[in-house]
């Protein structure tokens, strides 16, 4: 099962990229002159994005070296103990949905310092692989296209990551507890 | 947003003067302005030339055909842009990017199909409810194999990583469901306290 999807993987673009050029050529679209018109407009969505990016990846920054998520997770220790979820997991919880890279970096170390066989690195897994980068994802989106009122969108992503979150704790507890 | 903003930046500001770390967030404001424009022009190139590739795919009608295959779902789903829109089809690809780990080809379609919704959009300033559950399925990381959690745990002599795709599937699953959900519901929320401004104007 895994292989058949690591083999789709690495053909899906391949093909995806033969087939547009192939039904291209055959309708008969000027390829290269549309890809290149197309194209131009990588460095325009790249420079639209970039104040959306500042405005939240300097926040998250600042953030992160305040020390906050550190002190939120002091806080949160003694509940999640309860149920039965590593104190480790913490920071990564709380990263997860601000910080792409940060949260990478945490789940490194959780599985460096935690090793191969325990349930922290399993849950770690599971919540790395199991959700986006929601803050960056509302900034790259709504940024290339100038909306600056984000609406129920926010709230929607932090609630989805919380159960996913949730779901991850109840469905690592299943299965490898 | 605004209050998100304002509280990050205040808290950070007052948490890290308490633990006399008031430098490091200082310092983090440069490599924090530094490290957005290093994402934004790292994307320059792969956008380039996704976006090159998509006109192809627009011009030759292939995209609208993709729309109109997946017509039934996205009736339900996207049921305030027309069926023909060709966001249809930037969504599906954005999908298919993401489900198998192609973050790097998934942002391009993505952003296309914002500029699709976009252009269906009344008011270019404020999300529409298209929008918000394109970009809450999205925020919910729906993806078929964890590629990059799986290398690091093959780094670490994980002995058999793939256990954990089954459960990862199963949790992003839940996710990806509960975004839906929950758009369909604030928005009808929003729906009702926007007539309710609205009387009020009037």
């Amino acid at each position: 099962m895994t292989s058949i999807l690591n083999l789709v993987s690495l053909w899906i673009l391949p093909l995806i990229i033969i087939l547009v050029l192939t039904i291209g050529l055959v309708k008969k679209v000027p390829i290269y002159e549309e890809f290149t018109k197309g194209a131009k407009g990588g460095f325009d969505v790249a420079v639209r994005i970039i104040p959306y990016l500042v405005a939240i990846i300097v926040a998250i920054s600042m953030l992160r070296a305040s020390g906050a998520i550190e002190l939120l997770a002091q806080i949160l220790a003694p509940v999640l103990v309860k149920f039965n979820i590593p104190a480790d997991i913490l920071p990564l919880m709380i990263v997860r949905s601000l910080s792409g890279s940060g949260a990478l970096g945490i789940f490194s170390d959780i599985a460096n310092s935690a090793g191969p066989d325990a349930y922290s690195t399993k849950l770690a897994a599971i919540m790395l692989g199991s959700s986006e980068t929601t803050f960056y994802v509302l900034a790259v989106y709504f940024g290339a296209i100038g909306i600056t009122k984000f609406r129920h969108a926010v709230i929607i992503g932090i609630l989805a990551d919380l159960i996913g979150i949730i779901s991850a704790v109840l469905v690592c507890n299943l299965m490898f507890a | 947003m605004n209050y998100i903003f304002f509280f990050l930046i205040v808290i950070s500001i007052i948490v890290g003067a308490v633990n006399g770390r008031l430098q490091e967030v200082v310092n983090s404001i440069m490599s924090g302005a530094e490290l957005s424009v290093k994402v934004a022009f790292s994307l320059i190139g792969i956008m380039a030339f996704w976006l090159g590739i998509m006109k192809v795919a627009e011009q030759s009608g292939l995209i609208k055909f993709i729309s109109k295959c997946l017509k039934p779902i996205t009736k339900v789903l996207f049921d305030e842009i027309p069926s023909d829109s060709p966001a249809i089809g930037n969504i599906a690809m954005n999908f298919t990017a993401n489900a198998f780990g192609l973050a790097n080809a998934a942002t391009p379609f993505g952003i296309k199909a914002m500029e699709d919704l976009q252009a269906e959009n009344k008011d270019k300033t404020t999300a529409s409810n298209s929008m918000c559950l394109f970009l809450g399925m999205n925020t919910a990381g729906f993806q078929l194999i964890p590629t990059t959690v799986l290398a690091v745990l093959v780094g670490i002599g994980y002995k058999n990583p793939t256990e954990i795709i089954a459960p990862t599937l199963l949790v992003t699953t839940i996710a990806f469901i509960s975004a839906i959900i929950l758009s369909k519901m604030f928005q009808r929320l929003y729906k009702i306290n926007k007539e309710v401004q609205d009387d009020k104007h009037s």
